[in-house]
């Protein structure tokens, strides 16, 4: 089935992103944040936590002066590394004993700290091009199932009660695991650290927790044959960092959104822009597909208004992707079944937004997100529109597809839930596999017209935003109807300005450097 | 006059309900047999599993049907409501105009953790919710929406600084008891910093239940499907009796 869309509508849509987009990135350029610089030392091998459990990372960008911290944090580690001769996990750990201090090696010439952290800096390029082979390695011997990809979600709040539920799921046809986040984590400053068996709405995301159920699904992988993705969430204070991590353990995918913080979370615009630019270089270096977070703008206000801003935002979230160097392979742009039931024909608009996005992007691993907003404690009926959700994905091609919980209102699912839930999207994909390729969409029906109308009005409000610019277009509340001032909002005082001088070692290898698409 | 009811499957008093769950064994036909003993232990009669099979390496999924031998007094049961007072948002204006003579003050959060606004933006926002206008909309009422993830400190500091008449706690994820104890924590704060009769305290959530409300020492609880009239008009009425008794 195809839509007839004006593809010259859809050249000019994506000409004004570009537009939007440029002026953000040239500020980015201009700019860094404490959590871009915690990466860098995250990825040099910095880790651990000192006696009062601050992650090393941490300690040492807090420590920099503010001079030092606008030429990055690479000279002022890369000066002590020079003269200790250490390496940088053991430099970390006796930083965090006290037994150096930054301020005693400021007189260490700058190429002396270059020569000292390059090793580091190719090593850890080289880990992340071998978790990255080691993926396609995986893929290619254990294929997986075709798409729509099952992914759900396990959110105990305890690593070792998720990795009973990801088997479990693994075994009931599930492909990718997401291990979703306690919820105060996106505003948290920092990684937590080590193992954790308490959260809230979900289970912190710490590299161990990370390596811990990587290694499950690794296992599973095998014994099922079909190789199973894992998720986690690149978003919050710590974006960046997060990227790190997941490249370090191989995850595979990582929500990633240029505005979910900003308009979310209330985290400062500046500093989201900033931090989304470099995780996502470090996401496309990686292999990792990110997902983009277009279903909160659905579930948070009237779905079938807001349809032209979730593609006016997969349109940004794809400029911002390519300007970050993610090919389209990478770029898993979101969207949501989120039409209330009660709507007559809802059901073409939700076809027409699918296939609308299908066509726009062609070769984008979509992320398809499940009836949230309409789901009641009737499990029955949550059921039954979690299987016209299901339909509608395999009708659409739609790549990556969130399960729809039948309990999805009552609590975090249990095993049985999830089961039911995977039964219920293979049956309905198994029954209608090629229903897609079967039909055509009738030439200016109802179907056909809403698709349309909602790449006229996307066209509209891009224009809007590209004439105010997205920093104030965002501040007039024009995504979300939110309003969020550009100095306002969380972590703002982490954002600063680079000096002449300024050097992140992996900025400059990455730039350039071939994505590690899968 | 007492009236006893069982579930109702097909004829009256058969007692008749449904259950499903998971157990965590391997699936066989004891497995059956052992979901059928324990619902027979759970207190029913007449246990059939008309479903039992393998979900996951160890867990086993079952679908039960079963008579209660229970039944209950269903006249005798109390569970007061909090939407009483039917009032239109204009009509809610008038009444505050005349009993108040004031514009009321409320403030809305998510508080501890919760990042889940979409019910007090129901609520609050203007735009409401089933084409209930919200409480920003209101001529009589100033309203403040927080957001999400607001501290219990926060919300009570900007309680007392902006002179708030009724405060609305939010929360959606309830794992773990996570909502008793920040609601617990919010009406304790109140307490301890002498605000609490100085408010009209509201919680909301799709767990909420006007029982639950009353038993965490609040005014009104405020469950799923609640329109924002129904909220503006609770706050009003109330206002107006505190103020009615002091005269």
């Amino acid at each position: 089935m195809e839509l007839r869309i004006d593809q010259k509508a859809v050249d000019r849509c994506r000409a004004l992103a570009s537009d939007i987009v440029a002026p953000v990135e040239a500020f980015i350029e201009a700019h860094s944040t404490v959590a871009v610089e915690r990466s860098v030392l995250r990825l040099l091998g910095v880790d651990g936590i000192d006696s009062q459990e601050v992650p090393i990372p941490n300690l040492v960008v807090d420590a920099l002066t503010p001079s030092e911290r606008s030429r990055g944090v690479a000279y002022a580690f890369g000066r002590m590394l020079a003269e200790t001769g250490l390496d940088p996990f053991a430099l970390g750990q006796a930083f965090a004993a006290g037994t150096y201090r930054l301020a005693d090696y400021s007189h260490v010439p700058d190429e002396a700290a270059r020569g000292a952290l390059r090793p580091f800096v190719e090593g850890s390029l080289r880990r992340i091009r071998s978790r990255r082979e080691e993926r396609l390695e995986r893929l290619e011997r254990l294929p997986q199932l075709p798409p729509p990809l099952l992914y759900v979600i396990v959110a105990s709040g305890n690593i070792y009660e998720d990795r009973t539920a990801a088997v479990a799921a693994v075994e009931a046809g599930a492909q990718i695991i997401a291990v979703i986040r306690s919820t105060g984590q996106s505003l948290l400053d920092f990684v937590p650290y080590g193992p954790t068996t308490e959260g809230f709405g979900g289970t912190y995301a710490t590299q161990e927790n990370f390596r811990i159920m990587r290694e499950a699904l690794d296992e599973v992988s095998e014994r099922e044959g079909r190789y199973v993705m894992l998720t986690n969430y690149a978003s919050g204070l710590c974006m960046p960092e997060i990227a790190v991590m997941a490249a370090v353990e191989r995850l595979d995918m990582l929500l990633n959104d240029s505005m979910y913080g900003i308009l979310f979370r209330d985290i400062n615009m500046k500093r989201t822009f900033i931090d989304q630019h470099f995780s996502r270089m470090v996401n496309a270096y990686s292999g990792i597909i990110i997902n983009t977070g277009e279903d909160n703008y659905l579930t948070t206000a009237d779905a079938v208004e807001q349809a032209p801003a979730v593609l006016a935002s997969q349109f940004i979230n794809e400029e911002f992707g390519h300007r970050a160097g993610m090919p389209d392979a990478q770029l898993g742009l979101g969207d949501a079944y989120e039409i209330s039931p009660d709507l007559q024909d809802g059901f073409l608009f939700q076809v027409a937004q699918a296939q609308l996005a299908r066509q726009i992007f062609p070769t984008a691993p979509l992320k398809y997100m499940p009836p949230t907003k309409h789901m009641t404690g009737d499990i029955f009926k949550g059921h039954l529109i979690d299987a016209m959700f299901n339909l509608t994905a395999v009708m659409t091609k739609q790549t990556i597809h969130l399960c729809g919980m039948l309990t999805e209102a009552i609590h975090t699912p249990f095993l049985g839930d999830r089961t039911l839930s995977i039964e219920n999207a293979r049956y309905i994909m198994n029954t209608a596999r090629h229903f897609g390729d079967e039909i055509s969409i009738k030439p200016g029906g109802v179907i056909e017209r809403r698709a349309q109308s909602v790449l006229t009005q996307c066209e509209t409000l891009l224009d809007r935003v590209n004439e105010m610019g997205l920093m104030e277009a965002i501040e007039t509340a024009m995504f979300a109807d939110v309003s969020r001032p550009p100095d306002g909002g969380r972590g703002f005082d982490g954002v600063f300005e680079r000096s002449t001088g300024y050097w992140n070692p992996f900025e400059d290898a990455l730039r350039g450097a071939e994505s590690g698409v899968a | 006059m007492s009236k006893l009811v069982k579930p109702y499957g097909d004829t009256m008093n058969d007692g008749k309900v449904q259950l499903s769950f998971t157990l965590p064994i391997e699936w066989s036909e004891a497995a059956d047999e052992a979901a059928r003993q324990l619902v027979g232990k759970m207190g029913f009669n007449d246990a059939q599993v008309v479903e039992g099979r393998r979900i996951a390496t160890g867990f086993s999924f079952f679908v039960v049907y079963a008579s209660t031998p229970q039944s209950i007094d269903a006249s005798a049961i109390k569970a007061p409501s909090a939407k009483a007072h039917a009032m239109t948002m204009e009509e809610i204006d008038v009444y505050i105009d005349e009993h108040l003579g004031r514009k009321v003050r409320v403030a809305g959060a998510c508080i501890g953790t919760d990042a889940h606004t979409v019910g007090i933006d129901a609520i609050l926002n203007m735009k409401g919710y089933k084409g209930d206008y919200g409480l920003e909309r209101y001529r009589s009422i100033d309203a403040f929406n927080l957001g999400s993830q607001v501290a219990v400190e926060d919300f009570v500091r900007f309680a007392k600084e902006h002179k708030i008449d009724a405060l609305l706690a939010s929360q959606v994820v309830t794992q773990k008891g996570s909502d008793i104890k920040n609601f617990t924590a919010l009406a304790e704060l109140l307490e301890a910093e002498g605000l609490r009769d100085r408010v009209v305290l509201i919680c909301g959530g799709p767990r909420v239940t006007n029982l639950m409300a009353s038993e965490l020492g609040y005014d009104a609880g405020f469950g799923r499907g609640t329109l924002p009239s129904e909220v503006a008009a609770f706050v009003a009425v109330t206002l107006a009796n505190r103020l009615a008794a002091v005269r």
